[in-house]
């Protein structure tokens, strides 16, 4: 008891005139908006063994402890030591506070059997062993429980009834803050009518079996004076007392941290606009089986407590033990957290009760713990008990109680494998800020990870899938290939890429080719074009040859008709014009 | 009227040892021991000692003896230990509350 942490929340100070007496029962003060009317009697009323006792002897043992005002027990159903003994499984030492004069309990014992009525009496005994008692360690608090089992021990009811009225106003008169329990009738709230005698306050305890798991409900049914809550709300009887699940998702007033926190992986960081999460963020982890929400999970928890800060890790699925060792194949040791008392793991499963106690205890252990990250591995545990639109406020209430103390939150989800892949989710999906999904991309025999951003409120995040690889070393996230064949991962990525290394490589080679052939020809046509050239120019070396030659033989021929000409002298005209033939002939050369 | 007091005197043969709680001299508390001494004297002469405890001066008392109604008669001897509440103005109940009389409407011991 002492060593709870409790962290009160700020509440609105109740109206002037009412003042309030805080019951310390972790929700109900927060419900009542401050606690029971001070100096005034409170009605507890409920079926059997839904908690009234229980709800009784807190608000006095923590008045006792914690608001240092003393307390007597009237109880008219079991002894004193019938009393500790069932509050001591509370943590509640109640020998010690009554040795401390800080408690005091009166066992009130009517056996009608061996009662007579006859005449006038009252109950002034009551009021004596009452005051006695109030007096012998000045109380300020009361427990009457319960009351009405004077009416099986007396017959004359209508003395009883003026002589609780007359009790209820002595009560009001020494200003005691009492609590009266009362056994739920059949269609009022208690089975003898006390609320015609407290009306300032009356709370009524339900407790409901569905689907086999049992739920335990408070509701104040009226508070005279004040405002309060007026839902039902879940409550725990827990190894520490009373827990009240209050509904503080009414109002959307948490503060907004724009500091950024690391997912624990960088690329993802990156795609996250390069800073990661914001601070006291709800982040949604979804994907089919054995996708790797777990192991991104554990990630997100290492860097977190390799910054020094603390982590509450609820695992509804498997045990710590087994967590430790699955992520240390991925190179994660969460133990070294553990044993330096950053990460706490809590362990349970779904079934073992309902979705409300599941959310009071993770209420209670982030109130004592005060973590500042918070893992629900997987939440999908918790969505399935209970109807969706009670899980879906549940969870509600969760997210809203873990950002108004700042925590980030990580959830995974599992989606089954028929699902819509972002169908199941929707109706938790609008209640997060941050949703990664998880999925199996299935091509060439292969089922390979990937990973998508599907919203990061106040985050420029990428758009883009990446491959999502478990290494030993942790989780690394890869480009996938986008190319004609369509999205591919795995062996069908390497492949593809090595094939289109070596198509690019063979395109080179026939480029290279082309131009070698090219430069071939280039060189066949040069030298076609050099030997014609070649012999053009051995023909026109022996054309002029022989033209030297005609002309020498003609020359010669010229001469030597001269020489005849000149030998024969008068006998010419043929001669001559031969002559000038000839001559014509070799001016033409 | 008279003081409650301890008439009969300490008798420590008193077969019947009974004990009055009242708080303080109320009517009621005034009527119920007037009635029980004239019971006693009646039924009990000389054979019973009654102690009258108030409990406005001795309210711890009122634990002991599981007393809530006021008054009540507590007859402690002859066993078994019975409880006679109210100003003990009705003298057949109370005689059947002293075993003096058979019980006829409810279950006795």
């Amino acid at each position: 008891m002492a060593g709870r942490a409790r962290k009160t929340k700020q509440l609105s100070p109740p109206p002037a005139g009412l003042a309030k007496c805080p019951t310390g029962i972790h929700g109900l003060d927060e419900i009542t908006l401050g606690g029971l009317p001070r100096g005034r009697p409170t009605l507890v009323c409920g079926g059997a063994g839904c908690g009234k006792t229980l709800l009784g002897m807190e608000f006095l043992v923590r008045g006792a402890t914690d608001f240092n005002e003393p307390g007597v027990c009237l109880s008219f159903e079991e002894t004193a030591e019938e009393l500790a003994a069932n509050v001591a499984s509370l943590g509640f030492d109640v020998n010690t506070l009554i040795a401390q004069k800080k408690l005091a309990i009166d066992h009130i014992y009517i056996e009608r059997s061996l009662i007579e009525e006859t005449g006038e009496y009252d109950l002034e005994a009551l009021f004596v062993r009452l005051g006695y008692a109030l007096d012998s360690i000045g109380a300020r608090r009361v427990l009457l429980d319960s009351i009405e089992a004077l009416f099986a021990g007396l017959d004359d009811e209508g003395i009883l009834r003026s002589e609780l009225r007359r009790l209820f106003r002595w009560l009001k008169e020494r200003g005691l803050t009492a609590i009266v329990t009362g056994e739920r009738g059949l269609n009022t709230l208690t089975r003898h009518g006390l609320e015609e005698y407290i009306s300032d306050c009356v709370i009524l305890l339900d407790h409901r079996v569905t689907d086999t798991v049992l739920t335990r409900r408070l509701r104040v049914v009226k508070y005279r004076g004040s405002t309060h809550g007026t839902n039902e709300y879940p409550f725990l009887i827990e190894d520490d007392g009373i827990s009240v699940l209050p509904v503080t998702s009414a109002d959307l007033k948490h503060a907004a941290s724009a500091e950024r926190i690391s997912s624990g992986v960088p690329v993802l960081d990156a795609m996250l606009g390069g800073k990661g999460y914001f601070r006291g963020s709800s982040i949604l982890v979804s994907g089919t089986a054995g996708t790797g929400k777990t192991s991104l999970t554990a990630h997100f928890v290492d860097a977190a407590c390799a910054r020094g800060e603390t982590c509450a890790f609820f695992s509804l699925e498997e045990s710590p033990a087994q967590l430790i060792r699955n992520m240390r194949s991925i190179g994660i040791d969460l133990g070294l957290w553990v044993e330096k008392g950053l990460l706490q793991f809590h362990a349970a499963r779904p079934t073992a009760f309902g979705l409300e106690a599941h959310l009071v205890k993770i209420h209670r252990i982030v109130r004592d713990v005060a973590p500042s990250i918070v893992v629900v591995d997987p939440v999908t545990g918790l969505l399935n008990s209970g109807t969706a639109s009670e899980a879906r406020s549940m969870l509600l209430r969760l997210i809203d109680f873990l950002k108004q103390n700042q925590i980030t939150t990580l959830m995974t989800t599992l989606t089954g494998g028929s699902d819509a892949l972002e169908q199941t989710e929707v109706n938790i999906s609008s209640l997060v800020d941050a949703w990664l999904l998880l999925r199996d991309i299935e091509s060439g025999g292969e089922r390979n990870r990937g990973l998508y951003i599907l919203k990061a409120r106040g985050i420029a995040h990428s758009n883009q899938i990446r491959e999502f690889l478990l290494t030993d070393r942790g989780v690394e996230l890869r480009e996938v290939y986008l190319g004609e064949a369509g999205l591919l991962t795995g062996s069908a990525r390497v492949t593809q890429e090595a094939k289109d290394a070596s198509e690019a490589l063979a395109a080179r080679q026939e480029i290279e080719r082309r131009q070698f052939l090219l430069e071939r020809k280039r060189k066949a046509l040069d030298a076609q074009i050099a030997a014609l050239q070649l012999d053009l120019e051995t023909e026109e070396q022996e054309s002029r040859q022989l033209i030297a030659q005609d002309e020498v033989k003609v020359n010669k021929w010229e001469e030597d008709r001269s020489q005849m000409a000149r030998s024969r002298a008068p006998q010419t005209d043929i001669e001559e014009g031969a002559g000038r033939n000839a001559k014509t002939r070799g001016g033409r050369k | 009227m008279t003081k409650p007091e301890r008439p009969g005197g300490k008798d420590p043969r008193a077969k019947w040892e009974l004990t009055l709680y009242v708080a303080g001299q109320t009517a009621k508390s005034l009527v119920a021991f007037a009635n029980l001494k004239r019971i006693c004297e009646e039924h009990l002469a000389g054979e019973y000692h009654i102690e009258v405890v108030d409990l406005l001066k001795n309210p711890q008392l009122a634990k002991g003896d599981q007393i809530l109604a006021l008054p009540t008669l507590v007859r402690k001897l002859p066993e078994p230990v019975r409880k006679i509440i109210g100003d003990l103005s009705n003298t057949e109940r109370v005689l059947v509350g002293l075993d003096l009389r058979p019980r006829t409407s409810k279950g006795g011991s």
